[in-house]
Protein backbone atom coordinates (compact mmCIF):
# COMPACT_ATOMS: atom_id res chain seq x y z
CA UNK A 1 0.00 0.00 0.00
CA UNK A 2 1.51 3.21 -1.02
CA UNK A 3 1.59 6.00 1.55
CA UNK A 4 -1.77 8.49 1.95
CA UNK A 5 0.04 11.79 0.77
CA UNK A 6 -0.98 13.76 -1.87
CA UNK A 7 1.58 15.44 -4.32
CA UNK A 8 1.70 19.12 -4.76
CA UNK A 9 3.43 21.06 -7.62
CA UNK A 10 3.77 24.67 -8.11
CA UNK A 11 5.08 26.47 -11.39
CA UNK A 12 6.59 29.69 -12.22
CA UNK A 13 6.05 32.08 -10.31
CA UNK A 14 4.00 31.00 -7.94
CA UNK A 15 6.99 28.53 -7.35
CA UNK A 16 9.26 31.55 -6.73
CA UNK A 17 6.28 32.88 -4.08
CA UNK A 18 5.75 29.33 -2.24
CA UNK A 19 9.44 28.73 -2.84
CA UNK A 20 9.29 25.18 -3.22
CA UNK A 21 8.80 23.33 -6.80
CA UNK A 22 6.82 19.96 -5.26
CA UNK A 23 5.75 18.95 -1.79
CA UNK A 24 3.74 15.90 -0.34
CA UNK A 25 0.74 16.32 2.23
CA UNK A 26 -0.70 13.51 4.22
CA UNK A 27 -4.09 12.97 3.05
CA UNK A 28 -5.45 13.10 6.64
CA UNK A 29 -7.56 16.22 7.03
CA UNK A 30 -6.31 17.47 3.68
CA UNK A 31 -10.48 16.96 1.36
CA UNK A 32 -10.23 19.75 -0.88
CA UNK A 33 -7.49 21.49 -3.07
CA UNK A 34 -7.67 24.54 -0.94
CA UNK A 35 -7.31 22.45 1.78
CA UNK A 36 -4.34 20.88 0.07
CA UNK A 37 -2.48 24.33 -1.02
CA UNK A 38 -3.32 25.39 2.84
CA UNK A 39 -1.22 22.37 4.16
CA UNK A 40 1.57 22.73 1.68
CA UNK A 41 1.91 26.47 2.06
CA UNK A 42 1.23 26.81 5.80
CA UNK A 43 -1.53 28.91 5.33
CA UNK A 44 0.16 31.25 3.13
CA UNK A 45 -2.78 33.50 1.10
CA UNK A 46 -2.80 32.14 -2.28
CA UNK A 47 -3.23 34.89 -4.90
CA UNK A 48 -6.41 36.00 -6.96
CA UNK A 49 -5.72 34.37 -9.89
CA UNK A 50 -4.18 31.36 -9.25
CA UNK A 51 -5.00 28.40 -11.38
CA UNK A 52 -5.24 25.05 -9.98
CA UNK A 53 -5.38 21.50 -11.83
CA UNK A 54 -5.87 17.79 -10.48
CA UNK A 55 -4.47 15.14 -11.98
CA UNK A 56 -3.67 17.24 -15.08
CA UNK A 57 -7.67 18.92 -15.72
CA UNK A 58 -8.37 22.65 -14.52
CA UNK A 59 -10.70 22.03 -11.17
CA UNK A 60 -11.67 24.54 -8.42
CA UNK A 61 -10.49 24.97 -4.86
CA UNK A 62 -13.38 23.17 -3.82
CA UNK A 63 -12.76 20.32 -6.06
CA UNK A 64 -11.84 17.32 -3.77
CA UNK A 65 -8.89 15.43 -3.53
CA UNK A 66 -7.72 12.36 -2.28
CA UNK A 67 -4.57 10.20 -1.56
CA UNK A 68 -1.96 9.71 -5.00
CA UNK A 69 -3.73 12.62 -6.43
CA UNK A 70 -1.27 15.40 -7.79
CA UNK A 71 -2.30 18.92 -7.35
CA UNK A 72 -0.69 21.57 -9.44
CA UNK A 73 -1.34 25.44 -8.77
CA UNK A 74 0.28 28.08 -11.40
CA UNK A 75 -0.31 31.94 -12.52
CA UNK A 76 -2.55 32.44 -15.51
CA UNK A 77 -0.47 30.89 -18.37
CA UNK A 78 1.41 32.94 -20.94
CA UNK A 79 2.24 30.57 -23.88
CA UNK A 80 1.76 31.20 -27.52
CA UNK B 1 -3.19 12.56 -36.58
CA UNK B 2 -2.94 15.36 -34.72
CA UNK B 3 0.55 15.37 -33.75
CA UNK B 4 1.90 17.52 -30.75
CA UNK B 5 5.44 18.25 -30.23
CA UNK B 6 7.26 20.29 -26.89
CA UNK B 7 10.57 21.37 -27.87
CA UNK B 8 13.46 22.59 -25.78
CA UNK B 9 15.29 23.62 -28.64
CA UNK B 10 15.39 26.15 -31.12
CA UNK B 11 13.42 24.86 -34.39
CA UNK B 12 12.55 25.89 -37.84
CA UNK B 13 8.55 25.78 -38.10
CA UNK B 14 8.25 26.42 -42.21
CA UNK B 15 10.96 23.09 -42.46
CA UNK B 16 8.97 21.37 -39.82
CA UNK B 17 5.71 22.05 -41.71
CA UNK B 18 7.22 20.82 -45.12
CA UNK B 19 8.66 17.35 -43.52
CA UNK B 20 4.98 17.04 -42.03
CA UNK B 21 3.80 17.42 -44.95
CA UNK B 22 5.48 15.14 -47.16
CA UNK B 23 4.79 12.63 -44.73
CA UNK B 24 1.21 12.85 -44.34
CA UNK B 25 -1.16 10.05 -45.31
CA UNK B 26 -3.38 13.04 -46.37
CA UNK B 27 -1.55 14.10 -50.06
CA UNK B 28 -4.02 14.76 -52.23
CA UNK B 29 -6.99 15.01 -50.41
CA UNK B 30 -6.49 18.41 -49.21
CA UNK B 31 -7.16 21.66 -51.23
CA UNK B 32 -6.54 24.53 -47.65
CA UNK B 33 -3.75 24.73 -45.24
CA UNK B 34 -3.32 27.51 -42.56
CA UNK B 35 -0.39 28.40 -40.42
CA UNK B 36 -0.08 30.46 -37.76
CA UNK B 37 3.66 31.42 -36.61
CA UNK B 38 4.39 33.22 -33.59
CA UNK B 39 8.06 34.56 -32.98
CA UNK B 40 9.70 36.42 -29.82
CA UNK B 41 9.66 40.32 -29.60
CA UNK B 42 12.72 41.93 -28.85
CA UNK B 43 10.14 44.37 -27.26
CA UNK B 44 7.26 43.82 -24.85
CA UNK B 45 5.51 46.47 -22.97
CA UNK B 46 8.10 48.77 -23.64
CA UNK B 47 10.96 47.73 -22.29
CA UNK B 48 14.08 46.03 -24.52
CA UNK B 49 13.75 41.64 -23.95
CA UNK B 50 16.93 40.08 -24.49
CA UNK B 51 16.39 36.64 -23.70
CA UNK B 52 13.21 34.51 -22.42
CA UNK B 53 12.18 31.29 -20.47
CA UNK B 54 9.70 29.11 -21.33
CA UNK B 55 8.44 26.93 -18.94
CA UNK B 56 5.76 24.67 -19.06
CA UNK B 57 4.02 21.75 -16.87
CA UNK B 58 5.56 18.18 -18.74
CA UNK B 59 1.96 15.71 -19.26
CA UNK B 60 -0.46 18.54 -18.94
CA UNK B 61 0.81 20.44 -21.42
CA UNK B 62 0.59 17.84 -23.96
CA UNK B 63 -2.73 16.48 -22.52
CA UNK B 64 -4.42 20.22 -22.97
CA UNK B 65 -3.15 20.38 -26.85
CA UNK B 66 -4.41 17.47 -27.40
CA UNK B 67 -7.72 17.98 -26.09
CA UNK B 68 -7.94 21.36 -27.86
CA UNK B 69 -7.10 19.84 -31.06
CA UNK B 70 -9.64 17.30 -30.88
CA UNK B 71 -12.13 19.97 -29.99
CA UNK B 72 -11.36 21.17 -33.30
CA UNK B 73 -11.51 17.89 -34.94
CA UNK B 74 -14.84 17.42 -33.73
CA UNK B 75 -15.95 21.42 -34.23
CA UNK B 76 -14.71 21.66 -38.35
CA UNK B 77 -14.56 19.59 -40.97
CA UNK B 78 -10.31 18.94 -40.81
CA UNK B 79 -7.86 16.42 -42.39
CA UNK B 80 -5.57 16.93 -39.58
CA UNK B 81 -3.30 19.53 -37.23
CA UNK B 82 -0.10 20.38 -36.14
CA UNK B 83 1.21 22.22 -33.06
CA UNK B 84 5.03 22.45 -32.05
CA UNK B 85 5.84 24.67 -29.27
CA UNK B 86 8.91 25.57 -27.47
CA UNK B 87 10.41 25.61 -24.24
CA UNK B 88 13.62 26.41 -22.47
CA UNK B 89 16.00 29.70 -23.14
CA UNK B 90 15.08 31.41 -26.12
CA UNK B 91 15.84 35.28 -27.92
CA UNK B 92 14.24 37.61 -29.98
CA UNK B 93 13.04 36.12 -33.43
CA UNK B 94 13.02 32.63 -32.44
CA UNK B 95 9.89 30.87 -33.37
CA UNK B 96 7.74 29.75 -30.25
CA UNK B 97 4.75 28.40 -31.94
CA UNK B 98 3.95 27.10 -34.87
CA UNK B 99 0.20 26.05 -35.30
CA UNK B 100 -1.02 24.31 -39.07
CA UNK B 101 -4.35 23.02 -40.05
CA UNK B 102 -5.02 21.11 -43.40
CA UNK B 103 -8.85 20.84 -44.78
CA UNK B 104 -10.62 20.45 -47.86
CA UNK B 105 -11.93 24.21 -48.01
CA UNK B 106 -10.07 27.09 -46.59
CA UNK B 107 -13.09 28.05 -44.06
CA UNK B 108 -12.63 25.11 -42.06
CA UNK B 109 -8.56 25.62 -42.37
CA UNK B 110 -8.72 29.36 -41.02
CA UNK B 111 -11.32 28.95 -38.59
CA UNK B 112 -10.07 25.81 -36.81
CA UNK B 113 -5.97 27.27 -36.68
CA UNK B 114 -7.47 30.49 -34.86
CA UNK B 115 -9.25 28.32 -32.49
CA UNK B 116 -6.15 26.53 -31.68
CA UNK B 117 -4.17 29.19 -31.13
CA UNK B 118 -6.88 30.80 -28.72
CA UNK B 119 -7.40 28.12 -26.93
CA UNK B 120 -3.64 27.54 -26.71
CA UNK B 121 -2.85 30.84 -25.28
CA UNK B 122 -5.91 31.01 -22.76
CA UNK B 123 -5.74 26.97 -21.54
CA UNK B 124 -2.11 25.44 -22.37
CA UNK B 125 0.64 25.78 -19.18
CA UNK B 126 3.32 27.74 -20.34
CA UNK B 127 4.93 30.57 -18.90
CA UNK B 128 7.06 33.28 -19.69
CA UNK B 129 10.03 35.05 -17.97
CA UNK B 130 11.55 37.74 -19.82
CA UNK B 131 15.31 38.51 -19.35
CA UNK B 132 15.51 42.84 -19.42
CA UNK B 133 19.53 44.59 -19.37
CA UNK B 134 18.78 44.88 -15.68
CA UNK B 135 16.36 42.21 -14.28
CA UNK B 136 13.90 39.31 -15.19
CA UNK B 137 10.19 38.90 -15.26
CA UNK B 138 7.84 37.11 -15.56
CA UNK B 139 4.82 37.85 -18.01
CA UNK B 140 1.45 38.21 -15.94
CA UNK B 141 -0.95 37.35 -18.12
CA UNK B 142 -1.31 36.80 -22.22
CA UNK B 143 -2.53 39.71 -24.25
Amino acid sequence: MTDAVISIKFFASLREQVGQAEAEVAESGVSTVLEAWNSATHNMSMPENTLMAVNMDYVDASHAVKAGDEVAFFPPVTGG
Amino acid sequence: MMLIEIKDAPFEPYQRLLDYQVSADFAGKFGATSVFVGSMREFNQGDDVEAMLLEHYPGMTEKYLQKISEEAASKWDIMDSLIVHRVGEMHPNDPIVLVAVWSAHRAAAFDASRYLMEELKSRAPFWKKESLSDKTRWVDKNT
